[in-house]
């Protein structure tokens, strides 16, 4: 049975007190802790009730505040329901737990947002840039991002 | 002599004594990577024992770029993503920020969308068969193919003015209605195209070499496909009964009758390279039914009613549209600040996500199969690097 974001997150808060509903009626989703953000998705993932065993899309963001977000994007192939979960650290320790063992998918993913942000997810067996060049410095999504004036001795903004 | 040479056989197929491991770089100018893509193998002999996909040759900052754009410009932005299907992109950006701002689409635009959607799905899937005989080493189905997709580069060309990089779908509508004589056209392709598919069939696909190189090589579980976020053929492949038109429906794909092609593991396993090809080969059909009845009802109207005067969504508004591309599912998440400029724009490509899997899938096969796999996975290294 396809669940709404208000229930799945009723559902949630009994084992995750820490919880936040974002009340938005166009976009609802749930505020996850840095810290528990696998275990929030491994029971997502693993309770019949919800069964996301899809993960659409992990996103990086720069909210220009001084934070960076994590921003998941679930679905369940058996229910036809989909989520949204996001995940709020400070710019200067953005430390997130991995959950590249819960869908292998986020691997991937987790790599293009620490190359882009610099969003570090502790746990990943493999975290090195993806898309940017191994020996880039900076990472180019940030908001205040200045683009390098050489690389390597060739001139970037050519 | 003979016995030191027995003795040793025995020890290597005990797996006691191992050969040097060899590492080679596949690519990135290799005819086979479909693009710039340098793939570095951990050989044992002719075994794959890893593949380590090194990407980003084609990056060009797609997401930066959106941030210091309008949001119509970005649109052809996305023309440039999966450059073989840019009819599809499109309409998964306009989705997003259509949904952002509650615009509501004429009739014939969704149709329209449909029909065009439908002709890229078909034209981007006729170069992937055709490029994945050419890998195989079957040249002739490829100039097949080909010569029936210019038919429809032929179509856009004529209502759009451009060949593969289109800037057609806009926010709220099209950039122009379609030229004179389009519904003519479009119907006499479909009448032409269909028995091309059975000439493939026999030229290409139940070929006794291409079976014997395609069957039973890269079997992908479905379990492995969902945690992998496999979508479009290389998911339904596997046997997953699973295609956004219907399960996640956007414009207009529910009122027209069609079916949803997975894969049966006809000629070999269940998610093999062949149940992949296939699945394209049968969705080029389904695009034909979707195509012919969406001719059927083809409304009169104005295209150009509902494009809005200012694009501007709410601040704090974010939007994650999906729409099913020849490669799988497309995302465009799209967050406001209330400016003329999206805050965010991040693109979830099919082709990315599907690549993902080619390290799980290669292991204990050949180099050759290795070929066969990657041109399974139907691969377009714009929307991979963005």
């Amino acid at each position: 049975m396809a669940l709404s974001t208000p229930s799945i997150f009723e559902h949630l808060t009994a084992a995750f007190p820490e919880l936040t509903l974002a009340h938005d009626e166009a976009a609802p989703c749930i505020i996850v802790p840095a810290a528990g953000i696998k275990d929030v998705c491994l029971q997502l993932r693993d309770h019949p009730d919800t069964a996301f065993d899809f993960l659409m899309s992990l996103s990086g963001i720069d909210f220009a505040d001084g934070t960076l977000g994590v921003v998941y994007h679930l679905a369940s192939m058996t229910h036809k329901h989909k989520l949204t979960l996001k995940v709020v650290v400070p710019k200067d320790a953005p430390h997130v737990v991995s959950v590249e063992k819960v869908w292998r998918t986020a691997d991937w993913h987790e790599r293009e947002a620490f190359d882009l942000y610099g969003i570090v997810f502790d746990g990943h067996r493999d975290l090195r840039r993806i898309l940017m060049p191994y020996d880039w410095e900076g990472h180019p999504l940030l908001k205040d991002y200045e683009v390098p004036e050489f690389y390597n001795g060739m001139k970037v903004p050519y | 002599m003979a016995d030191l040479k027995e003795n040793i056989a025995e020890h290597i197929e005990s797996g006691r004594l191992k050969t040097d491991e060899l590492i080679l770089h596949m690519g990135p100018q290799h005819p086979s990577t479909h693009g710039v893509l340098r793939l570095e193998l951990v050989l044992d002999g002719e075994i794959v024992v890893k593949v380590i996909p090194h990407l980003g040759y084609l990056h060009r900052c797609f997401e930066k770029h959106a941030e210091a754009m309008t949001y119509p410009q970005v649109i052809p932005y996305t023309d440039r993503l999966d450059y073989l299907a840019s009819m599809n992109n499109n309409h998964g950006y306009v989705l997003a920020v259509e949904r952002m701002l509650g615009i509501e689409l004429p009739e014939r635009v969704e149709y329209i969308r449909v029909i065009m959607a439908e002709l890229q799905r078909i034209a981007s899937h006729l170069v992937a068969v055709g490029t994945y005989g050419l890998d195989i080493g079957a040249f002739t189905p490829f100039l097949y193919l080909f010569r029936d997709r210019e038919y429809i580069l032929d179509i856009f060309e004529k209502t759009c003015g451009a060949r593969l990089l289109y800037n057609y779908f806009w926010v709220g509508g099209l950039s122009h209605d379609v030229h004179t004589g389009f519904e003519k056209e479009v119907g006499d392709f479909v009448k032409y195209f269909r028995p091309t598919l059975t000439e493939v069939n026999t030229l290409l696909n139940y070929n006794k070499i291409f079976v014997q190189r395609t069957a039973n090589v890269g079997v992908l579980p479905a379990d492995v496909a969902i945690s992998y976020g496999c979508s479009g053929p290389m998911l339904r492949g596997s046997g997953v009964d699973f295609d956004l038109r219907r399960d996640d429906p956007y414009s207009i794909y529910d009122r027209f009758d069609w079916k949803v092609i997975v894969g049966d593991g006809e000629v070999g396993t269940l998610g093999d390279c062949w149940d992949r090809n296939m699945v394209r080969m049968k969705e080029m059909a389904v695009s034909c039914d979707i195509i012919e009845q969406a001719l059927a009802s083809f409304p009169e109207g104005d295209v150009t009613t509902a494009l809005p005067k200012r694009i501007r969504p709410p601040k704090g508004a974010e939007q994650y549209a999906r729409v099913e591309n020849p490669r799988g599912e497309l995302g465009f998440y799209v967050v406001s600040d209330g400016t003329a400029n999206p805050f965010r724009v991040k693109c979830r490509a099919p082709g990315f996500v599907n690549l993902s899997v080619i390290d799980e899938i290669s292991q204990g096969h050949l180099i050759s199969d290795l070929v066969a796999i990657l041109g399974s996975i139907d691969i377009v290294l714009g929307e991979i690097d963005r």
